[in-house]
């Protein structure tokens, strides 16, 4: 018998803005003025404040930073589709998502100078901590959509966030199948900013693209043009529908790039050249966002001038606040090991109390 | 002899094995172009090709995975996890197999391979890079789990790791891989798997530990022989399992007194099995209870907050001197 062809798969990729800002009127996603202009706010804020932070973590001022540069509408743009009351999963690298959920700049602080305390998003509780253990955290988006389920949320969705090294992981596949089988609400955005640390996606995997990956778990997947905060945007509102309407998780791909080190303390020119880097830089994110937004006659560089002032002061408020913190308890970690008083742990702490006690007296701390 | 650092120690005995062993290879993430994160596999891509120093996907359960199916066949693979904390990916197949295998098949299957993480505190690290878990690995019957302290022993017992005919874990203390130098005696290999390293001899008290607390312990030494004129005997335990008994016991006999720093929370640790041995072999021997120098039961700490929580050369030099003034 001839082989039989039984089922077919394409990929497809989707691009709003091209390079130069032009935008495809066709495909062109139905927001408002506002929101417009909170996405560029928040892009701004980031790639702004990232600069600082990188800038305060080569003075000894900060510890090390995962940097963001480059990945802002990847980072920014999904969370404009979502409710405050869906649930983000973020891994470590996504600063504008962060900012757009409400987080402060000074918790960003905080934790990147080892504090927990940094780590808590006190404007939005359905915003998990940041995830360093790669792909760890999608099967716990998928636990998180299927209790909305499970208690009657009905409108409820998950949106999870990784890398493009993070997809080699087990947790990745089998979150996907997890997902897929239990036809849980989860948006699975991938940001391919075509580097884990040193090793480019060629020896990563040798599927062409990762959105195809969902096919084999009988998904959705597509790609985005990750530089272009529109088709992000517009390919997580309708996955997002598609969830809320019950048919269940997709997988995005967004491809980006990562324009500075992977973190403070990587050197990138030990593996990647500078033409690569060059080459990405015409795709940058912020400004075909800002010639879109000129274009279309709601941005002038009036309001850029005052948007940039506007960042630099709310940065400098934040680092200023961050700085002049007075210390945390440093017991605090006995408070959270379990949620029950034990008496181990306790005559633990007094112990730790009183060696610290003395210790001030000698005049040591 | 010249003076290295930990990472170069480490860095040339691979260079030196890969040279004269071809069945030894290396793989991990990053380990490649990038010559790993701390640069401890820098230069072996250039020079051995990318068939023995392989980048690998992000897939440490396949990296170790792999790694067993290619011990079984004869290899030595030398696998990096780029931090200790992110090991536990590959825990199933350590335990479940690489562990097993020769229990399994009554020898005829064996696992000679090493895998290499960078572990502890005091670095100023992100979330998963400043725990030390090597009591994970210790409780598994099957493993063998080596940590070294200084320049002069990484290597050699990395060496002698990689030469083994059981799966090893070798933990580096990633505090000590840059801190000082020390000359590596290439010939005498007086390091071997299961066996403490007896840094100073003395009468009066026994100290034990291993990895970075090392350093800080040597230096506790100091100031209590300074101060005092005690003489403590100095151990480097160097490997955790299998515990090298006999040097601690004979120890203790010795001195009929003892103090073990670990760097590790405090419950459940090898310092716990140590007591334990000593009460086993020398509990008539002692003068005075044994005492313990430990983190305590908490999930480790951020770095604001680290250095409250790491045991430290005071808290050392106080243990010594109460155990001594029993
Ligand atoms: C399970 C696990 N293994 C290894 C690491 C160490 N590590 C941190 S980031 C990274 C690369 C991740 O690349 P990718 O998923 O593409 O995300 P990106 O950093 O590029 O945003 C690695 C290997 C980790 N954090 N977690
Ligand atoms: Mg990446």
């Amino acid at each position: 018998m001839p082989l039989k062809t039984i089922d077919d798969f394409s990929i497809k990729q989707l691009h709003i803005l091209d390079e130069n800002g032009k935008v495809d009127s066709d495909l062109e996603p139905d927001l408002s003025k506002d929101d417009l202009k909170k996405l560029y706010l928040a892009m701004t804020l980031s790639r702004m404040a990232d600069a600082r932070m990188l800038n305060l973590q080569r003075q000894g001022r900060l510890g090390t930073i995962p940097v963001n540069k480059g990945q802002e509408a990847a980072s920014c743009a999904p969370i404009l589709a979502l409710k405050e009351t869906d649930w983000f999963v973020g891994s470590y690298r996504e600063l504008g998502a962060r900012l757009m959920r409400g987080e402060t700049l000074e918790n960003s602080l905080l934790l990147f100078n080892g504090w927990e305390e940094g780590n808590v998003n006190e404007n939005n509780d359905r915003t998990l901590p940041i995830s360093i253990v790669l792909a760890s955290q999608l099967p716990h988006a998928v636990g998180l959509a299927y209790a909305s389920q499970y208690k009657g949320e009905k409108d409820t969705v998950v949106l999870a966030i990784f890398g493009d090294g993070a997809t080699s992981e087990g947790d990745f596949h089998e979150a996907l199948n997890f997902a897929a089988v239990l036809n849980a609400p989860v948006i699975f955005l991938c940001q391919n900013n075509q580097y884990a640390i040193s090793t480019p996606l060629k020896i990563q995997t040798k599927s062409r693209t990762i959105a195809q990956k969902a096919l084999a778990y009988g998904i959705p997947g597509i790609q985005v043009d990750g530089n272009d905060a529109l088709s992000v945007y517009q390919a997580v509102k309708e996955a997002v529908d598609r969830a809320r309407a019950d048919e269940g998780p997709t997988l995005i791909e967004a491809v980006t790039f990562r324009m500075l080190m992977h973190t403070t303390a990587d050197d990138p020119t030990r593996y990647r050249s500078d033409e690569e880097v060059t080459a990405w830089e015409a795709k940058d994110p912020l400004v075909r966002f800002k010639a879109y937004l000129m274009e279309k006659g709601i941005w002038d560089e009036d309001l850029q001038k005052q948007l940039e002032e506007d960042c630099k002061a709310q940065i400098d408020a934040a680092v200023q606040a961050f700085e002049s913190r007075e210390p945390f308890a440093p017991d605090v970690p006995f408070d959270h090991v379990f949620g029950t008083k034990e008496a181990v742990i306790e005559a633990q702490r007094t112990r730790f109390l009183a060696r610290l006690g003395k210790e001030k007296e000698n005049g040591q701390n | 002899m010249a003076k290295i650092n930990m990472v170069t120690s480490l860095n040339t005995a691979l260079h030196d094995i890969m040279a004269s062993d071809d069945t030894v290879l290396v793989m991990g993430e990053d380990v490649g172009i990038n010559g790993g994160v701390f640069r401890v596999t820098d230069g072996l891509f250039e020079k051995f090709g990318r068939k023995r120093v392989m980048d690998t996907p992000i897939a440490e359960s396949a990296i170790l995975g792999a790694a067993i199916g290619m011990a079984i066949a004869g290899l030595k693979p030398v696998v990096e996890m780029q931090f200790s904390g992110f090991s536990y990916l590959m825990m199933h197949q350590l335990e479940g197999n690489a562990s097993r295998m020769r229990t399994r098949s009554r020898g005829r299957f064996t696992v000679p391979l090493v895998v290499r993480m960078p572990y502890g505190g005091g670095v100023r690290a992100l979330e998963h890079h400043s725990e030390s878990k090597e009591v994970y690995w210790a409780h598994t019957a099957g493993v063998k789990v080596v940590i070294p302290s200084s320049p002069a022993n990484a290597g050699p017992l990395l060496t002698a790791a990689i030469q083994d005919p059981d799966p090893v874990v070798f933990m580096e203390p990633k505090r000590s891989y840059r801190s000082f130098k020390e000359a590596v005696d290439k010939e005498k290999n007086a390091f071997s798997i299961g066996k403490a390293h007896v840094v100073e001899t003395g009468k009066d008290i026994t100290i034990i530990s291993w990895g970075a607390m090392m350093r800080d312990t040597i230096k506790a030494v100091e100031a209590v022989k300074s101060k005092t004129g005690f003489q403590p005997e100095v151990i480097d335990l160097l490997t955790i399992s299998p515990m090298d008994v006999d040097t601690i016991v004979t120890s203790v006999k010795k001195t009929g007194r003892c103090v073990v720093v670990q760097e590790a929370q405090q419950s459940f640790g090898p310092a716990s099995e140590i007591i334990a041995v000593i009460n086993d072999q020398a509990l008539m021997y002692l003068e005075a209870p044994v005492k313990r120098v430990t983190m305590a039961d908490v999930v480790m700490p951020l770095f604001a907050r680290e250095q409250f929580y790491m045991p430290k050369v005071s808290d050392i030099d106080q243990a010594i001197t109460e155990t001594v003034n029993f």
